[in-house]
């Protein structure tokens, strides 16, 4: 393979792929340790309860079984602890969240009680000895009823509201005078469940000998996670390490600290044998973190031609039972991001977030900004459709001009790059815009209902200047050149399914002109990289990726140094160019990375006081998010008799900023695509009224299979980043952001000639069956 | 216990086992081939999937003592990092995969697929993998990795019939 | 995801099975074990015992003579979905075939379990009921038939009686019959799935047989619907959608996070216009 700076930008295959599909990949329980013990978790079977006992007696007379536990043996044994939240607002509300369950629980799935055994058949079996008595108490679960009064879920707070967060800025009473209409409208973002296909998992290791912990976890931020366990554990942080081996999916969901992963581990402590704990898929359902779950109430102010003037919003957003690590942090993006890529003049909100007899909730991919998206889109909408115009047209009489970045919005973040004309129009042409309308016409006329949705989003990401940050907002990255010229890169950032092994291996092969196969990406060990942040927020490469070009430009600058010395020339007029070193305007002087990392090893040759070796070690801290943006378009058909939504084309042209492996990020944006198109028409986690999770496994919650889904059509425009060095933007989360709201945008056009303005996510058949058959009251014609 | 006999990737095991232990844990826990994976509780995912007799079928809805004299091939018997399966080779050309959880099953499913049907549609490649959950992807990679996986499948034909691939005594 | 314990017993004979079955009451018949193993692992069945009839032989012969079709109980769903004479020849069981669940499940699944086990959401039961199929019960005294009208009784509840075993499934050809489903979003089950099995004379509906499942608690025969069909041009769409009007009058349709019981129920006269439409097309 070639070792020429178009490395940057070529699709070339992943390198992580050949033990991923070969099935020789070792995920947390491909590791087999001699000796290990298997946990399984007494899990609430109500909403809402009094523990009147616990009784794990019998469980331990049970064949194979090694330990049982219910919250009082923790206490009891010096495991006193909370489940730790970073996210911090003023006023925020922080009742404690016990690994297990100690006098009441509060979700269906809450663990009460752990057992271990020889073998996971027997932890199992074990499981069912365990006598738990409960007292059922009514369950708060509706979250607009929980948020207004009793019942509470954390009765000790009496109430059921965590914070309340104004926003306000510029001018709303202003902006609202202005306005010709003011468009109101009240926007669910359902709660989801984010399913990665590999449920959580770890096994924890304590070394009696050295007195020295290894939890291997399915997590996206091993680093934070150590901190925190060993700060729980009361453990040196020295004395853990965690292993993010490879990660089957996260989507934010194992952006956490989990309960289970604290007990795990305090487990192996105890016994000083290996513990391994896998969760089931109905347990993952119940007790990973989920995600959305947000009412809006929302007023646009709006002038005739359509300029946005103002946007009020009073939105409630469900945290479920306790907080998690982000849980409170989550719904305060919203606001933020609530203007999307236009200028107004007035913004006023209110964030109330409310505990209910729910999973909490927590990052699922976009976290906090889908909800900001899915309801400036459709505002745009039904703005459109209130004065008549073409949503196109209000869309771009309201962007900020590219022209106009850095923009500063009216919440107060500061765009960094933009051009959103420029991708709408490039949609529009791949869609035919006027060709469709056309067809929508004659389509109708024949009883067919065809729709057209657009979405031009901005998101932001590349989380974050620290500041603006829960935790740091950094990442670091080390790259040493190893004596034969074979390149480490040890990065903070820790992927699982982002393919980092690969564009950072591109970058280092473009930089340092190397070839790729010599470059190793190391990650997801707490013991063998430097402290990182982790993987989320779409930061991998517009973050990490940054730290690693810093600490590339930190080997060249000392490269150049010893080539310099070397040649007796000075140093500035020595250059990496091509990947190679010469001294300017003299092609014949050229010293490869590998020949001026042997020098710096062999340690003889240097300038003086150079010390030898040729590595670094550096840190990015971000200056600013990056604002990645789209247009989107959907385009459905819905079946008159069944209601049913069928896309038949989606159009996304996304930008990115720089794109390192197009392959990759393509891969990202139709990932991310189908979760925002799930979100749309099929997902939902439903609760019924005592708070039992309805929609609990494959077999009620519709998360798409491939025939549900359609062929994507992507494509993008580039507009580079002046936040960070490779001017990249993040591209994990703009996929989902983007689409949700086109696809409700097409269904609710293609339901115009029925008098429909809104309906919830997620768009099943049979509301939209129900808005078709309506009569004039509202009731479904028979 | 149950003394069970089979053949996995070609080489023939005897273990004793417990009649509820389950065909996946068999592979995974037993025989120690972990590139088989549990998605799901409820034989949604189709993560386990794995050939019996050569023919798909998730092997957390089958006990080890059902798959008692018959013939197992799980992913590490499709190919191997210097003998890659065209299947294999097209999921990794196309990008057919981001972290990798579902793709052993998901390779296998794809595999018996072209075996019913050499020359699919992309409809019938959707439809075909339909017992395959991707939370990744969106699926659209995995389609292109099919059809392209089915060209090269079809233009290799005489060197590397799909039969070839599977295990002796396999039909 | 593990069940509790239990024997395991492979008979080699139907005589065997039916000792080992008629010993004890907590034991289960396992065949393909695709709606008995997912329910063992999430231990909603804990059966003490499990009879594998995979060894039985016969059990897996599709036999056709040109008239009638026997099916023996342990014929996959993805052997009918590959049989051309069942295509031709008996077109809504081979369309149910090709429908159910997925291929994984197709490849392991049985036509006997899926009878037996009496799922009200199960694709079968109405096809067999549109096909008046005879299912065939072999007890320790010898075997019966019944009607697949007298056969599926309720949720999970069919006219097996304790130590009995399903062996064959048949009926007539039915060439102008057809299986139309709508797919649960989640769980790929029927929704809502019509079975129609007509007897054309010319252009017009002589005889009717409509069966729909995945709405009330069981398969049922959407006798209305038969009735208003007879006489009616075949290509008349209109016609047609007008006959299957109330497919499921009468019938107290099942509600879930996907799909009220109002829905459900009107679903069904679309989709009995469907399968009507299909198996018109194919006489
Ligand atoms: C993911 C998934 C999706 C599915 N989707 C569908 C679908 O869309 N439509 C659909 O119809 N089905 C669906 N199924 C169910 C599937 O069709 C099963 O195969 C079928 O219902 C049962 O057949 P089996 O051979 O697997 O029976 P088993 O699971 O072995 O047995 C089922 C029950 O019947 C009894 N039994 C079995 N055979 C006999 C016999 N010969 N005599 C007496 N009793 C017997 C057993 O004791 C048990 O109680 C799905 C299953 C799964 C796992
Ligand atoms: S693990 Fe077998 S289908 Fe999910
Ligand atoms: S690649 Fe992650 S689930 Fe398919």
């Amino acid at each position: 393979m070639s070792t020429i700076p178009s490395m940057i930008g070529s699709p070339i295959r992943r390198r992580e792929d050949p033990r991923l599909i070969t099935g020789r990949a070792t995920y947390v329980d491909d590791v087999k340790m001699v000796g290990t013990v298997y946990a399984a978790f007494v899990r609430s079977p109500y909403g809402h309860a009094k523990v009147r006992s616990v009784d794990v007696s019998a469980a331990k007379e049970r064949p194979g079984v090694v330990a049982a536990y219910a919250a009082a043996d923790l206490i009891a044994a010096g495991l006193n602890v909370s489940i730790p939240v970073a996210a911090d607002l003023p006023g925020l509300k922080k009742p404690a969240h016990p690994p297990l369950a100690i006098d009441e629980v509060r979700f269906v799935g809450e663990p009460v009680a752990v057992v271990v055994a020889n073998t996971p058949y027997a932890a199992r079996d074990a499981v069912e000895a365990v006598a738990v008595e409960y007292d059922q108490l009514e369950a708060a679960i509706d979250l607009e009823k929980a948020a207004a009064g009793p019942p509470y879920v954390h009765e000790d707070l009496g109430t059921n509201v965590a914070f309340v967060m104004p926003v306000k800025t510029g001018d709303p009473e202003a902006a609202f005078a202005e306005a010709d209409v003011v468009v109101k409208e009240r926007i669910v973002n359902q709660r989801l469940i984010p399913c990665p296909m590999e449920p959580r998992s770890m096994l924890a290791h304590w070394d009696t000998g050295a007195a020295h912990l290894t939890l291997w976890t399915s997590t996206q931020i091993p680093h934070l996670l150590r901190t925190n366990l060993a700060l729980l554990l009361g453990l040196g942080e020295i004395k853990v390490r965690v292993i993010a081996p490879e990660v089957g999916g996260g989507f934010g969901a194992k952006l956490n600290l989990y309960g289970e992963e604290i007990v795990v581990s305090w487990l192996s402590t105890q016994l000083g044998r290996p513990v391994k704990y896998i969760e089931t898929r109905s347990e993952n359902f119940a007790a990973m973190t989920h995600g959305r779950d947000q009412i809006q109430y929302i007023e646009v102010g709006a002038k005739k031609d359509g300029t946005i003037t103002g946007l009020r919003m009073k939105i409630f957003a469900n945290l479920g039972a306790y907080h998690q690590l982000l849980t409170p942090g989550i719904p305060t993006f919203t606001p933020l991001m609530s203007p999307g890529c236009y200028k107004l003049t007035g913004f006023d909100c209110e964030v109330t977030g409310v505990f209910t007899n729910t999973m909490a909730t927590d990052a699922y991919r976009g976290a906090g900004r889908p909800e900001a998206t899915f309801m400036i889109e459709r505002a745009i909408d039904l703005v459109a459709l209130e004065l008549g115009l073409d949503p196109v047209d209000v869309r771009r009489k309201n962007f900020i001009g590219s022209g106009e970045f850095p923009f500063t919005t009216i919440t107060g973040l500061t765009y960094d790059s933009g051009n959103y004309a420029a991708s709408l129009d490039k949609a529009l042409e791949l869609v035919d815009y006027k060709g469709l309308r056309a067809k929508q016409e004659e389509l109708r006329k024949q009883g067919r209902y065809l729709g057209i949705g657009f979405s031009t989003y901005v998101e932001v990401c590349g989380m974050g200047p620290s500041a603006a940050m829960p935790a740091p907002g950094w990442d670091s990255a080390q790259v040493r050149v190893e004596p034969t010229g074979s390149v480490t890169v040890m990065t903070g950032i820790s992927p699982h399914g982002q393919g980092e092994e690969t564009t950072f291996a591109q970058i280092v092969s473009a930089e340092l002109g190397v070839p790729i196969d010599s470059v190793s990406v190391i990650h997801g060990d707490t013991d063998k990289v430097q402290y990182g942040v982790g993987t989320f927020g779409s930061r991998g490469t517009a973050v990490g990726g940054a730290a690693l070009k810093l600490a590339i430009d930190s080997i060249q600058a000392k490269a150049v140094k010893i080539a310099a010395h070397q040649w007796e020339a000075n140093p500035d007029d020595v250059e990496y160019k091509d990947g190679k070193i010469t001294v300017k305007g003299d092609p014949s002087k050229s010293m490869t990375t590998a020949e001026v990392g042997f020098t710096a090893f062999r340690g003889v040759g240097l300038p003086p006081g150079l010390e030898p070796g040729l590595d670094a070690t550096r840190r990015f801290e971000p200056p600013n998010f990056v604002y990645p943006f789209g247009a989107h378009v959907c385009v459905v058909e819905v079946d008159a008799d069944t209601g049913e939504a069928k896309i038949v084309r989606y159009i996304a042209v996304d930008d990115c900023g720089r794109v390192i492996n197009p392959l990759i990020v393509d891969g990202q944006i139709h990932g991310g695509l189908a979760q925002g198109i799930a979100q749309a028409l099929y997902e939902e986690a439903v609760y019924d009224e005592n708070g039992q999770l309805v929609s609990g496994t494959f077999m009620d919650y519709a998360m798409p299979r491939a025939h549900q889904l359609l062929a994507f059509e992507t494509d993008r425009t580039t507009t580079p980043s002046p936040v960070n060095p490779l001017g990249v933007k993040g591209v994990g989360e703009a996929g989902t952001i983007g689409s949700t709201p086109a696809v409700v945008n097409a269904v609710m056009d293609a339901l115009a000639p029925f008098g429909v303005k809104n309906i919830d996510m997620p768009l099943r058949p049979e509301k939209l069956w129900k808005a078709m058959h309506a009569n004039s009251n509202g009731k479904v014609n028979e | 216990m149950e003394t069970v006999n089979i053949e996995v990737n070609g080489r023939s095991y005897s273990n004793e086992v417990e009649p509820r232990l389950l065909l996946v844990h068999y592979l995974r826990d037993t025989l120690g081939l972990t590139g088989t994976h549990v998605g799901c509780d409820t034989s949604s995912c189709g993560a386990c999937t794995v050939l019996l007799d050569g023919i798909s079928v998730k092997s957390c809805t089958v006990f080890a003592a059902q798959a008692g004299g018959h013939a197992v091939t799980t992913i590490e018997g499709i190919g191997n990092s210097g003998a890659l399966h065209p299947m294999q080779e097209a999921f990794w050309a196309k990008h057919g995969l981001q972290c990798g959880f579902c793709t052993p099953g998901m390779i296998v499913s794809c595999i018996d697929l072209l075996r019913r049907n050499p020359d699919p549609s992309d409809a019938e490649i959707r439809a075909g993998i339909e017992g395959n959950l991707c939370r990744c992807t969106g699926y659209e990679n995995i389609v292109r990795a099919v059809r392209a996986a089915a060209a090269a499948m079809k233009a290799d034909e005489p060197r590397r019939s799909v039969a070839e691939l599977l295990p002796v005594g396999a039909s | 995801m593990i069940t509790a314990a239990f024997e395991y017993y492979r008979p080699a004979s139907l005589d065997e099975a039916l000792r080992l079955l008629g010993g004890r009451d907590d034991a289960k018949i396992l065949a393909g074990g695709h709606s008995l193993i997912p329910m063992m692992k999430l231990r909603l069945a804990e059966p003490a015992a499990l009879i594998d009839i995979a060894a039985i032989p016969d059990l897996g012969r599709i036999d056709f003579d040109g008239k009638r079709f026997r099916i023996g109980a342990l014929v996959t769903h993805a052997t009918l979905a590959a049989n051309r004479d069942l295509e031709k020849n008996a077109p809504a069981l081979w369309d149910a075939a090709n429908h159910i669940g997925d291929p994984q499940v197709r490849n392991r699944g049985t036509i006997g379990g899926s009878a037996s086990h009496g799922d009200p959401s199960a694709d079968y039961p109405s096809v067999l009921l549109a096909l008046g199929a005879t299912l065939s019960l072999a007890g320790k005294s010898g075997s019966r038939d019944v009607g697949a009208d007298a056969f599926f009784r309720g949720m999970f509840d069919t006219a097996l009686a304790p130590g009995e075993i399903l062996t064959t499934v048949s009926f007539d050809a039915a060439p102008a019959s057809a299986y139309a489903k709508y797919q649960h979003p989640a769980s790929g089950y029927a929704m809502v799935g019509v079975a129609a099995n007509l007897r054309l004379n010319g252009g017009t509906v002589g005889e009717a047989r409509i069966a729909v499942t995945g709405v009330g608690d069981s398969a049922f025969r959407a006798g209305n619907v038969e009735k208003a069909l007879a006489g009616a041009r075949a290509g008349d769409a209109d016609a047609i959608k007008k006959a299957c009007s109330n497919a499921a009058s009468g019938v107290d349709a099942r509600s879930d996070s996907q799909a009220s019981g109002t829905y459900r129920a009107a679903m069904a006269d679309v989709y009995a216009a469907r399968a009507v439409s299909a198996a018109a097309a194919r006489g």
